[in-house]
């Protein structure tokens, strides 16, 4: 490395320059992290979805309800371990903007169905007792200082009148793929009221939740599955979990499209801020550069002080990019609603994305002003006048 | 005494724009070991060009150039690049020091393409500047030296590798007339101490005056 120290000296020459070209691109890093982690939030309930997990819900639409009565049919199909089933209960906590997940599950099957929720035994077991019992996410008991004994008044809108449930469990989600912000309630505690003021609504299940043995199985079951209540009042559509929540969010998909190609568009700022910035420098030095080739340096060494430099500038920006995003993005996971994205966190490929981009970046950036400087020729070079 | 420079029917043409700009007309010059030749004529007479030629660092249109032995257009442009760092010796009449280093620096960057140890460049970049008289200037950058004295670092620089011959293209063309004088003594010094064989381009009658040959060029012909 016979030029290193000029390659360094040459970094320092415009401090300012390079400060803000450093800035600019560690802007950038922390611009393209943040939407990367909103997209990966976005689909952490696809990648979080289990293989041998299947949804049944009503053909027509997501909104319309299915029988209680098909339980004991889907569990008589071969193949399938456990059928739970929940109602999407919603009401309004405090007030309108106080959103999180409120289900109305069967007790008895979801936490097995759901093995990522981790309850412990004691706190299960109340719940499972008592009827008007609820169990709350970690994040969600945080979030709203939930202790166990605490009573959540809600005010129903689906199923319209005053609720209230009885916290008896927190579940700690299993890793940072699982939404901690839930709150599940006995499903039998809502049918009993609904028989009592709404008989018409008795009976009814959002979707059920099929627990099968061998997720190869997966297209077998869900096509009998579905056979078997074809021409009856309420058709079924089954899919797997996964194919389920990408149908969940597929009405946000063309906004998580966008974030996701914005977050390749600010690579492209980057480039050209760096780029910007190294045709500027090495036009300014063509002259020290016939110099130096007039002293018997090659075109390697011009190559490599040239192709230094610019990747000094985006590894530092990237590195000081991805330092920043973690507090940023920790900032605001803190200041929006944890149940709004539920799961919010840097994913490792976000920094090797961004560090790659970095590298690639300074590479390229470098490659115009090099390809000058090897191409004009010595007495060009000394007589050039900037 | 032998030619060290031996250049022969050297005609050399620019193109801009594919229409060709003539410069040297068949030249021929013969410079003999330990010489202090001046070049001199008008302005824009090929007096740079010429001296780019004998350096190495422009290959003519026509003829050969021999430097020390070499036949320098036998030569591919790594091999030149090599040989220049050598052979030859530079003196630009702006100095042309880089201004991100200081002046020692800026006399060892030739010595980095050779073999040298650290010690040893170290020990020739003091020699270099001893010999300029700038010992005590090394580690000033070129912003903080006045004209003559960044004209001295870069004669230092020009000698560090012990160069064959020195080419000066209008090397006191910048400075006031003290400064000119002393950089000429030091070259004056260069050929008769140290035996270096030097081509200096100048209109100055002063500077011409100290070499022991001048020769004049006029529109691209020796006269
Ligand atoms: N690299 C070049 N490209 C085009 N024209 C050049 C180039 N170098 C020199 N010339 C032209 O050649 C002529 C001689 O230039 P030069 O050798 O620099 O003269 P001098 O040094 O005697 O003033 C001038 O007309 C100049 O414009
Ligand atoms: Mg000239």
């Amino acid at each position: 490395m016979k030029v290193l120290k000029l390659m360094l000296k040459n970094t320092l020459r415009h401090k300012l320059r390079t400060a803000l070209t450093i800035l600019g691109i560690a802007v950038a890093v922390v611009a393209f992290g943040f939407l990367r982690t909103v997209v990966t939030a976005w689909y952490a309930g696809v990648q979080a979805s289990s293989p041998n997990r299947l949804i049944t819900r009503n053909a027509v639409s997501f909104i319309f309800p299915l029988p209680f009565a098909y339980r004991d049919k889907i569990a008589r199909i071969e193949g399938v371990e456990t059928v739970s089933y929940m109602n999407w209960f919603q009401g309004v906590y405090i007030d309108k903007n106080q959103f999180f997940a409120r289900m109305a599950v069967d007790a008895e099957t979801a936490l097995g169905v759901y093995p990522e929720f981790l309850v412990p035994d004691d706190e299960r077991e109340t719940f499972l007792r008592e009827r008007n019992a609820c169990i709350v996410g970690a994040d969600l008991a945080q979030q709203y200082n939930f202790k166990l004994g605490d009573v959540i008044p809600i005010d129903g809108d689906i199923y319209p009148g005053k609720w209230e449930f009885v916290v008896r469990a927190i579940y700690q989600p299993r890793d940072k793929t699982v939404d901690g912000t839930q709150m599940w309630f006995h499903w039998q505690y809502l049918d009993e009221r609904m028989k009592q003021e709404m008989p018409g609504r008795a009976g009814e299940v959002g979707w059920y939740i099929i627990r099968i043995s061998n997720p190869g199985d997966a297209g077998r079951i869900s096509e009998e599955l579905d056979a078997l209540f074809q021409n009856s009042r309420a058709e079924t559509k089954t899919e797997t979990e996964a194919a389920f929540q990408q149908g969940f969010i597929q009405g946000t998909g063309l906004i998580i499209q966008l974030l996701n190609f914005l977050s390749f568009v600010i690579i492209g700022i980057i480039m050209l801020v760096l780029g910007n910035t190294m045709i500027m420098s090495a036009r300014e030095r063509t002259k020290e550069y016939a110099v130096l080739k007039t002293l018997g340096f090659s075109g390697g060494h011009l190559t490599v002080l040239l192709a230094g430099e610019s990747l000094i500038i985006s590894l530092l920006g990237a590195g000081i990019g991805i330092a920043l995003s973690y507090p940023i993005v920790g900032l605001f996971s803190l200041m929006v609603p944890k149940s709004w994205f539920p799961i919010f966190y840097i994913e490792p490929v976000t920094l090797v994305l961004a560090g790659g981009a970095a590298l690639a970046v300074g590479a390229l950036a470098a490659l115009f002003p090099i390809q000058r400087a090897l191409k004009t020729s010595i007495v060009d070079g000394l007589r050039f006048i900037g | 005494m032998a030619s060290i420079i031996q250049v022969q029917s050297v005609s050399k043409s620019y193109w801009r724009d594919s229409f060709e700009i003539p410069v040297l007309n068949n030249i021929s010059l013969d410079v003999p070991e330990g010489e202090f030749l001046g070049l001199m004529g008008p302005s824009g007479s090929g007096k740079t060009t010429l001296l780019n030629l004998i350096a190495g660092i422009d290959r003519p249109t026509k003829g050969k150039i021999l430097v020390g032995n070499t036949d320098i257009a036998t030569l591919s442009e790594s091999q030149l690049a090599k040989w220049r760092s050598h052979n030859v010796g530079f003196i630009f009449q702006f100095y042309n020091l880089m201004p991100v280093l200081t002046a020692f620096e800026n006399v060892e960057l030739p010595l980095l393409l050779t073999s040298l140890s650290k010690k040893e460049r170290r020990d020739h970049v003091d020699m270099a500047l001893k010999v300029v008289g700038l010992s005590d200037r090394m580690h000033h950058y070129p912003k903080q030296l006045s004209g003559g004295q960044e004209q001295r670092v870069a004669i230092a620089r020009a000698i560090a590798s012990d160069p064959l011959i020195l080419v000066a293209d209008e090397p006191t063309g910048d400075l006031d007339k003290h400064s000119a004088e002393e950089i000429l003594t030091l070259l004056e010094r260069l050929n008769k101490e140290f035996k270096k064989t030097i081509v200096m381009v100048t209109h100055d009658p002063r500077a011409a005056e100290k070499a022991h040959t001048v020769r004049q060029l006029d529109k691209g012909e020796l006269q």
